[in-house]
């Protein structure tokens, strides 16, 4: 900033005149305090500091804070500030102002000492863990209430989500399968080629949508789409307290909510996955006759012949347990969620990431049981 | 004294819906003015209106006689980099500290350095009483907190004009109080010209140097003048119905009325004075 604003001068003994002229609002800027201070440490006399104002001077809060902040520089050197030579104005709004605070440390960022981070690190997992089995325990519960005809939810809201979680999901779900089968026919075909085996991509294809790539493709869909909007749509609900209202009304929000949840996904992610093993199928059809010159009739023989119904079950299985995954994460980070916008993206996304570790983690242990089993 | 905001003929509507129409009135320089109104009678729309966030349908808002609505996109940033808005809940940026919080305008609109800015924060701050708060999240914060949190944001460029958007809905008494003295201390030390809506009768009364009284019924305004003369001198029932918690429904020689209500109460004919 330029320092033409401020001129020093010391015609009084012991007395630094700090000239103001120019602009001083927040919009031009301000000289820097230190311009004062090297003048301060070069005249070690100087025992007050007084001001005038240029006609041109214009100020608003920004040198009401220059002030303040000279006001506490001032006092630890013990320089008197007289405040004569500003306007009325500027002393009215001086004395308005508190005197600087002492800034509060909020509790969260407060350096806890290594030893007490490590211990409520473990405590935190150990409350993480009993919240998952008390929520666990919550739908489990409302289930078996719901088992017994007893479970209270609004049917409406549950074909509302089972639309939003199948119906709603069907193009998305056919465009995805439909390339998943496509690129495994290109794969498959570079390297039967070499065999005179295209035949086989019939197989590849087949086996690969069936038994696993229909489910999990599915799947990361879904909790990419549906399971995000769990969590967003419960976080929202904690942050406005809705939650606690069915809670004050006597109503399980897990029965409530979650259940209808869980159980339109658990229906719907079978079917989503069974529409999209045909959809791969579909797509490798297309590529292998159109494109690889196959013959379709060829094609289609191969492919029921190839593919088992044990393939089938296994795909659907997955799906099922892809289904429960994908909700409670949904659900569970939704209602752990923080009451601030920044919590409702932290659960979505936190959603999301659980849902998929999660289906990663089902599928390897699935397809190692599988293994021990001969399947 | 001349007027900062004036109001011209303005209609407001939410799709085909009529919310208010033929709405005029002055704000002037350095004053309080109150638009107040029962709930849904359409204060928040004609803030909204005056902010800048939503269109008219027909009418003017004058800011220092530029016309804001006709103006372009450019000009009316211009114009409302002169407002300061504290809406209902404080309307936070809740990843942002509070010292964040009043940083971002100034980081956007002023030429002050990184120090310079976190001094005129610590001062925004300690005028709304939360010097010390800097490091807080919103959501640290109780709802009274946060509201002057908002004002301390919604006063960072030191603005000619500050919109408050039901300043007390919310807050214990002792609160409120403490907000409405605020808006008294602005009004007096920075200068500005303050625009009020709320239904909250004892803010009216205290901060309010001018009002007008909204009515969802006839969609216009049905009073305009000092709160405390509205109170006394009156003659409409619906005003001193509304300013006196419905506790005195009817002003001596009053018109009394009942618009899509069961009951009609009509007067003779030698007994309508107004």
């Amino acid at each position: 900033m330029s320092s033409e604003k401020l001129t020093f001068d010391y015609s009084k003994s012991k007395t630094l005149q700090l000239k103001l002229s120019g602009d001083w609002q927040l919009s031009a800027g301000l000289p820097s305090l230190n311009e004062v201070l090297a003048q301060i440490d070069s005249h070690l006399d100087i025992i007050e500091i007084s001001f005038v104002m240029a006609k041109d001077f214009k100020w608003d809060s920004a040198f009401i804070s220059f002030l303040l902040k000279l006001s506490s520089i001032s006092k630890q050197k013990n320089i008197q500030l007289i405040v004569q030579g500003l306007s009325s104005q500027v002393e009215k709004l001086l004395k308005f102002t508190p005197l600087q605070a002492e800034r509060i440390i909020p509790h969260k960022i407060i350096e806890e000492p290594f030893f007490d981070r490590i211990g409520s690190r473990v405590i935190r997992v150990k409350d993480t863990l009993l919240s998952v089995l008390n929520f666990l325990g919550d739908i489990v519960l409302a289930f078996k209430r719901f088992v017994c005809g007893k479970a209270f939810f609004r049917k409406d809201d549950f074909f509302a989500i089972l639309q939003r979680c199948g119906v709603d999901a069907l193009g998305l779900v056919s465009l995805i399968s439909i390339l998943v089968g496509v690129i495994l026919a290109f794969i498959g075909a570079i390297q039967l080629k070499m065999f005179g085996a295209q035949i086989y991509i019939a197989d590849i294809v087949g086996i690969a949508m069936v038994r696993v790539m229909g489910a999990i493709m599915t799947a990361i869909l879904i909790s990419g789409r549906t399971g995000a909007s769990f969590a967003a749509e419960l976080g929202i609900m904690q942050s406005n307290e809705e939650i606690d209202a069915l809670k004050t009304l006597g109503v399980s929000p897990a029965e409530f909510l979650i259940m209808p949840r869980v159980l339109a996904l658990v229906i719907m992610m079978p079917l989503l996955t069974l529409y999209a093993d045909l959809m791969g199928i579909l797509g490798g059809f297309i590529i292998s006759t159109g494109v690889l010159g196959l013959n379709p009739v060829e094609y289609f023989n191969h492919t029921i012949t190839a593919v088992k119904l044990s393939n089938l079950w296994l795909g659907l299985i997955q799906s099922f347990v892809f289904g429960i995954i994908i909700a409670i994460a949904g659900c569970y980070r939704g209602m752990q969620c923080e009451r601030s916008s920044a919590g409702v993206g932290e659960a979505t996304t936190s959603a999301v990431v659980t849902a998929i570790t999660g289906i990663v983690i089902a599928t390897a242990i699935i397809t190692f049981i599988c293994q021990i089993i001969g399947v | 004294m001349e007027a900062v905001i004036e109001v011209k003929d303005l209609d407001l509507v939410y799709d085909d819906f009529v919310v208010m129409r033929g709405l005029n009135f002055n704000v002037k320089k350095g004053e309080i003015f109150i638009i107040m109104g029962g709930s849904g009678c359409g204060k928040s729309t004609l803030l909204k209106t005056m902010i800048g966030l939503k269109p008219p349908q027909k009418g003017k808002v004058l800011y220092n006689g530029l016309s804001f609505w006709d103006e372009d996109e450019q000009a009316r940033q211009n114009i409302m980099r002169r407002f300061g808005v504290l809406y209902q809940g404080g309307a936070l940026w809740s990843s942002l500290t509070l010292g964040e919080n009043v940083a971002l305008p100034l980081q956007l609109y002023s030429n002050l350095s990184d120090l310079q800015i976190q001094d005129v924060v610590s001062l925004k701050l300690g005028l709304v009483g939360l010097g010390g708060y800097a490091d807080f999240y919103p959501a640290e914060l109780s709802g009274g907190m946060r509201k002057r949190a908002g004002l301390a944001r919604a006063i960072a460029l030191d603005p000619n004009i500050i919109f408050f958007d039901e300043p007390s809905a919310g807050l214990d008494p002792l609160s409120a109080k403490m907000l409405d003295d605020l808006i008294l201390e602005l009004r007096d030390n920075l200068g500005a010209t303050i625009v009020v809506v709320t239904h909250e009768l004892a803010s009216i009364f205290a901060v309010g140097d001018n009002a007008m009284l909204l009515d969802a019924d006839t969609k216009t305004a049905i009073a305009q003048g000092s709160p405390k003369d509205l109170l006394t001198n009156s003659k409409d029932s619906r005003v001193v119905k509304f300013l006196t918690r419905g506790e005195k429904q009817d002003a001596p020689g009053a018109n009394r009325y009942s618009a899509g209500g069961v009951f009609v109460h009509k007067e003779p004919d030698n007994e309508k004075s107004q």
